[in-house]
């Protein structure tokens, strides 16, 4: 096979071992920071490590699935690639679901694994796995080193992969002898894969086309997604945004692309969004969608899907293209370039009159839904939409928002207000429970990557469900003295599930109300701060104290028990057609 | 939506896992595949796929998007029947008694083109290219002589009618634009 790299030739070559040539081809793609476990196959590495303690900070975490979604925490926040290394076998495979997480959500990070040896491959050897086998479906690449010669190309091509284009996880499977034999290192970059097009060009014409709709259009209307934030291109999107005046919604993963705060902003698109932006979908002449893969949480019903309006899809990966959607105009490439020539060639605009047409309906969801969930129920319970705000409140909406799933996600995301590109962290498209309180300690070390300290506070809102499927990271934030906020919003429930029995199977609670432990006093075992918080009168002086505190702090909401996520389009619904109430 | 029987070519690098990762497009999407044929192509160290599979023209357009994501896959189009020339090649192993003694059989032989390759004592073997429905009416004919003891075709190897062979032009063009973009110390490792 072809083996493109740039090997810088300058640099002395040094003799070292795979396993430290691994760590070397790392520190030079400017890696800092590590999650992982070790275990017997990737032992070699690990004791390369001990001497590259002062430039590699390695994050013990308490489980292998932590230290994939500490990677993605961090390559979220950071922009950066996010690495994780374990051992082989079942070290492995407990990255499996964050590997398929950050693949569907587009996330930079970098598995290392550990493998036997090369004469033990297929053998069934004690903890072999044919993890470039399992990982093929659910990652941009993977590869399996073989030998310590290859390790530089290896790491250099990862690294290129994972960050270029649509971003995604890759995988490196080392074995074991090529991490104990060794190699003339020398600093190596890939750049250029012959067969892999990482900043495609728009079509000819293309950007006039859309330009030409854009300008014609009475009602157009924008979606923005991930890709936005993805290709650094916020400041390109307020530009377009500022000369021809297209209101905006954001998918789940586009949320602070553009700031809550902005006149243009209607809020979150999709089956728990809000009622403007579903509904100016199905009511604009033109659709311009930015970095977003019209996903089916987005779009409900894809026969009753905006179709009056003409589609124009700027996206870098053209297998999205007329994936879900007809598009009449792809714009292909990365969106920064190409929102800045768009705005060239689109003409200024005033669309108020369109844009006050869509006020009722974030009148009508304010009074019928918002107004109820930011108040404590009639009996007294918090609810958790009300909590998400005043957190949100309290930390000036600066804070760095990390959630579970369930509906402490839907309703921390759609009740917190973003001020900041890449404020929220939360797992879109699969949807992972147990993916906050690692993705938040990931969180404070890519927070610190770039802004250079803890002044934005990172908060986690979780479920009584989510957290204990990961408790057990409380290990890590405990050693690493991990600054993290997290907010337990319980409700006894797995509250999501629980809300569809409700809805849609009779009420009939099949093994959704949960037993929690005493979260105070597991706090406790691990020299957490905490404090659990029942009523109104209590909140605004816990939350006060939790942001004010110097160091982690569990804050346990007991919140609404049967509490429900409005408004929200039932699967296979129109997306226009939203419920308000159950 | 209607379906209808298509031919797609791939060009990869020859790493090993991409025909898993180009089989897997289908087989997501719970589509069949006909025939599927791999060898080295006109260009060193790149591999070529053709194949075919009965589906909708939605769907061959998705399954050909996803294919050509793969970081090692070149390219990837899809063809109906109408842009093509193809072929497939079949062998017919048939019984040398049973086929003595039915001069009819050589008549059959002699309309298809075939040609006989080996002859035995037990078994001859007869080769013949053809398009598949020519392939298949061949066997279906011998058949009605119980003669058969074997048979095995190729898959579809095909030409495109269009000047389609673009992945040298493009591959060129890929290698120029890297040039022009850097002074480039490259190392290509074999
Ligand atoms: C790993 C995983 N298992 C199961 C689910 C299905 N699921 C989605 S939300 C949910 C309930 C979550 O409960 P909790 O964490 O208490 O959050 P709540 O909805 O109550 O806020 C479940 C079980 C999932 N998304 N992920
Ligand atoms: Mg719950």
């Amino acid at each position: 096979m072809i083996k493109e790299q740039k090997i810088n030739k300058e640099v002395q070559a040094v003799k070292m071992t795979g396993g430290e040539a691994l760590l070397s081809a790392l520190e030079d793609h400017g890696v800092n920071t590590l999650f992982g476990y070790p275990g017997g196959a990737i032992m070699p590495v690990y004791d390369r490590l001990y001497d590259h303690k002062e430039k590699l900070n390695h994050i013990l975490m308490r489980h292998e699935q932590g230290a994939i979604h500490a990677a993605q925490g961090f390559a979220r926040v950071s922009g950066q690639i996010g690495v994780c290394m374990v051992t082989s076998g079942p070290g492995a495979t407990n990255t499996i679901t964050g590997i398929a997480d950050a693949m569907i959500d587009s996330t930079p990070v970098l598995v290392i694994a550990g493998q036997v040896g090369t004469k033990m491959l297929g053998s069934d050897a004690f903890q072999e796995v044919d993890l470039v086998g399992i990982t093929q479906p659910i990652s941009k690449w993977s590869y399996q080193i073989r030998s310590a010669a290859d390790v530089p190309w290896a790491v250099a091509r990862a690294c290129y992969i994972a960050t270029s284009g649509r971003p995604g996880p890759v995988v490196l499977d080392f074995t074991k002898d090529a991490q104990i034999g060794t190699l003339d290192y020398q600093p190596t970059i890939v750049d250029f894969i012959r067969s892999y097009v990482s900043n495609p060009q728009p079509q000819e014409g293309s950007l006039e086309q859309a330009a030409t709709l854009i300008n014609e259009a009475t009602k157009p209307f924008m979606l923005v997604g991930q890709g936005v934030l993805l290709g650094e291109a916020t400041a390109e999107l307020e530009e377009l945004v500022k000369k021809t005046d297209i209101p905006v919604g954001e998918t789940l993963l586009g949320l602070s692309a553009m700031p809550s705060a902005h006149p243009n902003n209607l809020g979150m698109l999709g089956m728990h969004g809000n009622l403007a932006p579903n509904k100016a979908t199905n009511l604009c002449d033109v659709l311009i969608a930015v970095g977003m893969r019209f996903d089916d949480r987005v779009t409900g019903n894809l026969e009753t899907y905006a179709p009056q309006a003409k589609v124009i899809h700027l996206d870098i990966d053209p297998a999205e293209f007329n994936k879900n959607v007809r598009v009449d105009v792809p714009i292909l490439g990365d969106c920064k370039q190409s929102l800045k020539k768009l705005t060239a060639l689109c003409a200024p605009r005033n669309h108020q009159s369109w844009i006050d047409s869509l006020l009722p309906y974030a009148e009508e969801e304010h009074r019928v839904v918002c107004s109820k969930e930011l108040c404590s129920t009639p009996d007294g319970a918090l609810r958790m939409g009300q909590v998400a705000r005043l957190v949100s409140q309290a930390a000036h909406d600066e804070a760095i928002l990390v959630t579970d799933v369930g509906q402490n996600q839907m309703l921390s995301s759609r009740y917190f207000r973003y001020t900041h590109p890449r404020s929220l962290v939360t797992s879109g498209g699969l949807g992972t429970m147990g993916f906050g309180l690692p993705a938040a300690i990931g969180a404070i070390y890519g927070n610190r990557q770039v802004n250079h300290d803890d002044k934005k506070p990172v908060v986690l809102m979780t479920g009584d469900g989510g957290i204990q499927m990961v408790i057990q990271e409380l290990g890590t934030i405990m050693e690493q003295q991990c600054p993290v906020k997290m907010v337990i919003l319980n409700n006894s429930y797995l509250g999501n599930v629980r809300q569809w029995q409700e809805m849609f199977f009779k009420k009939r609670y099949s093994f959704t109300p949960m037993e929690n432990p005493d979260y105070l006093k597991l706090s406790d075992a691990y020299g957490i701060k905490s404090k659990r918080v029942v009523s109104e009168e209590q909140i605004n002086e816990a939350i006060a104290e939790m942001l004010s505190y110097d160091g982690a702090y569990l804050l346990e909401v007991c919140v609404e028990k049967e509490g429900n996520v409005m408004p929200m389009v039932p699967i296979g619904g129109t997306i226009s057609d939203m419920l308000l109430e159950p | 939506m209607k379906e209808a029987l298509y031919t797609i070519i791939v060009h990869s690098e020859n790493i090993a896992g991409v025909l898993n990762k180009v089989t897997a497009a289908f087989t997501r999407r719970q589509v069949n595949i006909e025939t599927l044929n791999v060898s080295a192509s006109s260009i060193k160290g790149v591999h070529k796929y053709t194949i075919t599979s009965r589906t909708d023209a939605i769907n061959i357009e998705r399954i050909v998007q996803q294919i050509s994501k793969n970081i090692d896959v070149i390219q990837a189009h899809f063809f109906l029947d109408s842009e093509l020339m193809h072929r497939e090649i079949a062998m017919y192993k048939l019984s040398t008694d049973i086929l003595k003694s039915q001069p009819a059989i050589s008549q059959i032989i002699r309309k298809y083109s075939a040609h006989i390759i080996e002859v035995n004592e037990v078994f001859s073997i007869l080769e013949m290219s053809g398009v598949d429905e020519e392939i298949t009416a061949l066997y279906e004919e011998l058949r009605n002589f119980n003669t058969i003891l074997q048979f095995v075709r190729s898959g579809r190897v095909v030409v495109t009618t269009s000047s389609f062979e673009h992945v040298d032009d493009f591959l060129e063009s890929r290698n120029k634009e890297h040039k022009l973009s850097r002074e480039s110390c490259w190392t290509k490792d074999a």
